[in-house]
């Protein structure tokens, strides 16, 4: 879980976390235990479909401002460690 | 003074708008270093806006409904060119090339953006004490929190540092730390007010929200903020925000039902402490003596509230936390590879509760987890609409407590993490089913600190709901 | 039917799924009015949407869906309600460390590719997506494992892409060759993608595996990324097939992996190992509503679709039973309109395809006409030129157009009579005995030697400008 979460948790986080998550967890059980069969997800509280943006330009932001932003940039590009695997 | 009669002092030319401003910035230089509301005090922004709102009274112009009114703004609203931090190391230096929509809105409606106020980290906690940066203090009673996770806004209000404060309310982070510091705190239909600009925890239950010292003042600040906003795709076409017109016209003939499972007594969750039920219950009788009828009334899934909450909300701050990865803006450890950079740079740029949150989210999503997590929870939000929607046939309004207990000392329950999330068991139904619900303080409680009161109501009740905490607002005043 | 590779044994079947990225040619990016156009200088096409930064929101670009709703209906598929969902993984060039897409409730399902040889390929899905933006990799050669650095640009970040998903239906190498080149031409056809492979604006991933002949198993297959042209594509396959066979035949299994296609070497290398693979954590997004097309809607979209490859050969065979190779070609220069225009005008269906196929193959045919068309061929097919004088008229009316019978006269091609042909065979039979005995006695191949020698004689006396086949019906009439 810390690697999918890219964290790098010590083992007294994760001793700690393990037993918080598990009260959690264990609170969630009045959820586990309820019967929702044939009930429907909720994913939005108000139902609204279909919404949509014209296909029309809107200004881009400037180049400088953003990357003043970056920890590190090179030639107009966020600069980062050698990354390791392939995009997906 | 209330705000609108400021801003109608200063749209009139009564008072100038950089001499009420100076007034709140003496009032922040002698107070802040105690109670810490503010990330960043705005001063010279706030200087020049005044002066433009003076220049626009002077030449005729009418600088807006708000006009000259300080406001103060979480530090979760992206504010161009200010750092905008929720109060983390991760986002310490980042000054955002872009304002919020909300931002935006304020400041055309004439107000001074007179600062960005602390938070529970990426607005996780009820208490502001997850804050990277100390805690805020509440301003009635120092040794005590102002609540979460918009504490900072809550306590500016409350300490006089800003007419008016936006918060954003994910699970009751308005209406919570209002109650705390005896203010009116109001969380709108989920797509009222854009969040667009809103640095997300959990996208489906975040909405952004008044804070005032009075009904009318809120309601205002709703008015400017509330309405369509095409860069928010969860944002309501066609609304209209308007609750100040109708604000004073009572609760006469209105149906008003007070949750039983929220209650205190039979049936109800544990811990809602006995003042703050009697102050509830004090609340029925003025609204009845107002003319509405109040009986009591069940909606089981309340209860589910609370774990569906804790499931939905971190697997949607999990995803939504996951750019924060050193590589665009931001806090950057550096490291031999970006994978290891990326992780170097989260493990030391959030806070625990923010890992806490991050790792129960990813947990909930997780393969082979997710129908009994995060899948069922989606289930609980259908089931609270359906009976919520039932109830609202039967009731106009619902009346609960905002939180179980009054504002709670500094320390007491962050060692616990679960004793802190129940606090949040009354305001979290509204934003699992979006509905607006409003906090309106409402006498106080035996140690003598303020009581909030709750008033929900169906999707898109806002005037409604205003009417009720105006009527509960005029009966407190003349109980005191 | 398509026939198996050489170079796998036959006792082994190749078996394929394709992947297809597409991007889409919208104005904008899928989520925000960013200029979908990222050869432009790095990061300069970027706001805060595609950047990912904190408040950002995505709004769907209408235009987007409705393309991939038309590719849909191209692609025979089911354009059902659906939504986009978040897949969470780190990769620096995603600028939200999550890429939106779409998961279990696609736009476009079950689907069939009808190739030009008869054959149908099943589409499983065709979904919406976004593209990520690209890494490019400093130092160590450019190579991604021995980079000193990388550098990020967001340009292509967000840019729409409709990810087309076959069925493992395609069983030889010619067969993949023609899905992606009738997939091309469907994009064209309905103008929603340029569809460059070269560019990358087709991007063609395949799933590799074998099995006995005969049998129906899937076994384990391979991913094979980076491939860069349909004739890299063929080479993949083939490669990536034969690696399979070869394992097998020494009591070795594939592993269920991602394979990069490496051009200069010409192999497949490991890459990631789906044993290893992230766990994406799929779900709804919920800064994003669903998409639900009414019937009304596709129905329109129906409406709207020109004429696609398949219906357009089938038209060209209906005239012409006999080209149906021809009728392929033709519909993919895109010349069927004024071919079938031309037998409309009376052209002799077979004999214009032919023509067409053989004579026609050039960049700009625009001056030639359908009626202009008709009548050339109607000259040849009545004997007036011949076949080479009917290429020279035609290549007259490429470039300059024109009357053909005008063209032809003025190149001198006088119309020979049946009369003055028959007239010319008799002289020459009477001149040449001996040959003519060898044509009426000699068995076949004598006969045809024969043949060849009078119609030379014939062609030598006219200046090529007899018909060959006339001289031939002439010959086997007087040998009775």
């Amino acid at each position: 879980m810390a690697h999918l979460a890219r964290l790098a948790l010590t083992e007294a986080e994760i001793d700690a976390f393990t037993g918080q998550l598990g009260d959690i967890l264990d609170h969630a059980a009045d959820i586990e235990a309820l019967n929702v069969d044939g009930i429907e997800a909720t994913s939005h509280p108000l139902p609204r479909t279909n919404v949509f943006r014209e296909d029309t330009l809107r200004p881009s932001l400037d180049r400088d401002e953003v990357l003043s932003q970056a920890p590190a940039a090179e030639a107009g590009q966020f600069r980062v460690p050698p990354v390791l695997g392939e995009s997906q | 003074m209330t705000a609108l009669e400021l801003a109608a002092e200063v749209r009139s030319g009564q008072r100038r708008a950089v001499d009420v401003l100076e007034e709140y910035l003496t009032r922040i230089d002698t107070h802040e270093a105690s109670i810490h509301a503010f990330n960043e005090v705005t001063t010279d922004l706030a200087r020049q806006q005044a002066q433009a709102v003076d220049d626009d009274v002077q030449a005729g112009r009418d600088p807006g409904p708000l006009a000259g009114v300080p406001v103060a703004f979480k530090d979760n609203m992206c504010t161009r060119g200010i750092p905008t931090t929720c109060s983390s190391r991760i986002l310490e230096n980042w000054r955002p090339p872009y304002d919020a929509t909300v931002v935006q809105k304020v400041r055309a409606a004439g107000a001074i953006t007179i600062g960005k106020t602390n938070l529970d980290e990426f607005a996780m906690g009820s208490s502001t004490e997850n804050s990277a940066f100390g805690p805020t203090r509440n301003p009635l009673d120092l040794s005590r929190v102002p609540g979460g996770s918009s504490g900072g806004s809550a306590a500016a209000v409350a300490a006089g540092f800003a007419a008016l404060a936006l918060g954003s309310d994910t699970g009751g982070s308005i209406r919570q730390p209002a109650a705390f510091c005896g203010l009116v705190g109001m969380k709108p239909t989920y797509g009222a007010v854009s969040r667009y600009g809103l640095v997300a925890f959990g996208s489906s239950l975040d909405q952004i929200g008044p804070f005032a010292a009075n009904v009318a003042d809120a309601a205002a600040l709703y008015e400017v903020i509330g309405g369509h906003d095409p860069l928010d795709s969860t944002s309501i076409p066609d609304l209209a925000p308007t609750v100040l017109d109708s604000i004073d016209r009572g609760v006469e003939g209105l149906r008003i039902g007070i949750v039983r499972e929220l209650s205190g007594g039979a049936g109800s969750v544990e811990g809602i402490r006995s003042d703050v039920v009697d102050r509830v219950q004090a609340a029925a009788v003025a609204l009845e003596a107002a003319g509405a009828t109040v009986e009591e009334v069940s909606v089981p899934s309340t209860t589910l509230g609370l774990s569906a909450y804790y499931l939905v909300a971190p697997a949607e701050a999990s995803s939504n936390l996951s750019r924060y990865d050193g590589v665009r803006y931001g806090l950057r450890v550096d490291a031999a590879t970006t994978g290891e950079m990326n992780a170097a740079t989260r493990t030391e740029g959030f806070g625990t509760e923010v890992k806490r949150r991050i790792m129960l989210g990813t947990y909930a999503l997780s393969a082979g987890y997710y129908d009994a997590f995060y899948g069922k929870s989606l289930k609980v939000r259908t089931l609270m609409l359906q009976e919520f929607a039932a109830v609202y046939q039967r009731f106009d309004l619902l009346l609960t407590p905002t939180a179980p207990t009054t504002a709670f000392p500094l320390g007491e329950r962050t060692a616990d993490p679960m004793t802190m999330y129940v606090n949040d068991v009354c305001t979290i139904p509204s934003n699992l089913i979006g509905h607006p619900a409003i906090s309106v303080p409402f006498g106080v409680g035996h140690d003598g600190l303020p009581v909030g009161v709750q008033v929900l109501g169906p999707a898109l009740s806002e005037a409604l709901i205003f009417r009720a905490a105006a009527t509960l607002e005029a009966a407190a005043e003349m109980d005191r | 039917m398509i026939g198996h590779e050489p170079s796998l044994p036959d006792d082994w079947e190749l078996v394929v799924g394709l992947e297809v990225h597409v991007e889409l040619a919208t104005k904008t990016k899928l989520f925000c009015g960013c200029a979908n156009q990222f050869s432009s200088e790095p990061n300069t096409n970027v706001c805060p949407t595609c950047l990912g930064l904190p408040g950002s929101l995505p709004v769907l670009n209408g235009q987007a869906v409705a393309f991939a709703m038309t590719l849909g209906r191209a692609l025979g598929c089911e354009v059902r309600p659906s939504v986009m969902a978040r897949k969470n993984y780190f990769y620096p060039d995603m600028a939200k460390d999550f890429q939106t897409t779409q998961y279990d409730q696609p736009t476009n399902v079950d689907g069939e590719l009808r190739l030009a040889d008869g054959s149908v390929v099943g589409i499983e899905r065709a979904h919406i997506e976004e593209d990520a933006g690209k890494t490019s990799h400093v130092g160590g050669g450019g190579r991604i494992g021995d980079a000193n650095y990388s550098l990020v640009d967001y340009n292509r970040a967000g840019v729409p892409l409709v990810e087309i998903v076959s069925r493992p239906e395609i069983r030889s190498v010619e067969q993949a060759r023609a899905y992606v080149s009738e997939l091309r031409n469907i994009l064209l056809a309905i103008g929603v993608s340029d569809a460059r492979m070269e560019e990358g604006s087709l991007r063609v991933d395949a799933n590799v595996s074998v099995r006995p002949t005969g049998s129906q198993e899937l076994r384990t297959r391979c991913e094979i990324k980076n491939i860069n042209s349909i004739r890299s594509m063929g080479r993949a396959i083939e490669y990536e097939a034969k690696r399979h066979v070869d394992l097998y035949a020494s009591g070795e299994s594939p592993h269920q992996e991602t394979r990069h296609w490496d051009e200069d070497g010409g192999r497949t290398t490991p890459g990631r190992s789906k044993e290893d693979a992230e766990d994406y954590r799929y779900f709804q997004e919920p800064d994003l509503v669903p998409l639900v097309p009414t019937a009304e809607e596709v129905a329109a979209i129906d409406e709207q679709l020109p004429m696609l490859p398949a219906q357009r050969r089938h038209r060209l065979t209906q005239l012409a039973p006999n080209s149906a190779d021809a009728a392929t070609i033709v519909v993919e220069r895109g010349q069927d309109d004024l071919v079938v225009a031309a037998v409309a005008a009376g052209a002799d269906a077979e004999r214009l395809l032919t023509r067409v196929q053989n004579d026609l193959a050039v960049d700009d045919w625009t001056k030639v006409d359908a009626e202009g068309l008709a009548a050339l061929i109607g000259m040849e097919t009545a004997g007036e030129l011949t076949a080479t004088q009917t290429k020279q008229v035609l290549a007259e009316l490429v470039n300059h157009g024109g009357d053909p019978r005008t063209i032809a006269e003025a190149l001198g091609f006088e119309a020979m009579s049946d009369d003055a042909l028959a007239g010319l065979v008799d002289g020459l039979i009477a001149d040449h005995p001996d040959e003519w005995n060898r044509f009426v006695a000699g068995d076949e191949g004598e006969r045809r030697k024969m043949q060849g020698f009078f119609t030379g004689q014939i062609m030598k006396a006219t200046q090529g400008q007899a018909d060959g086949r006339a001289v031939a019906d002439l010959l086997n009439g007087r040998a009775g």
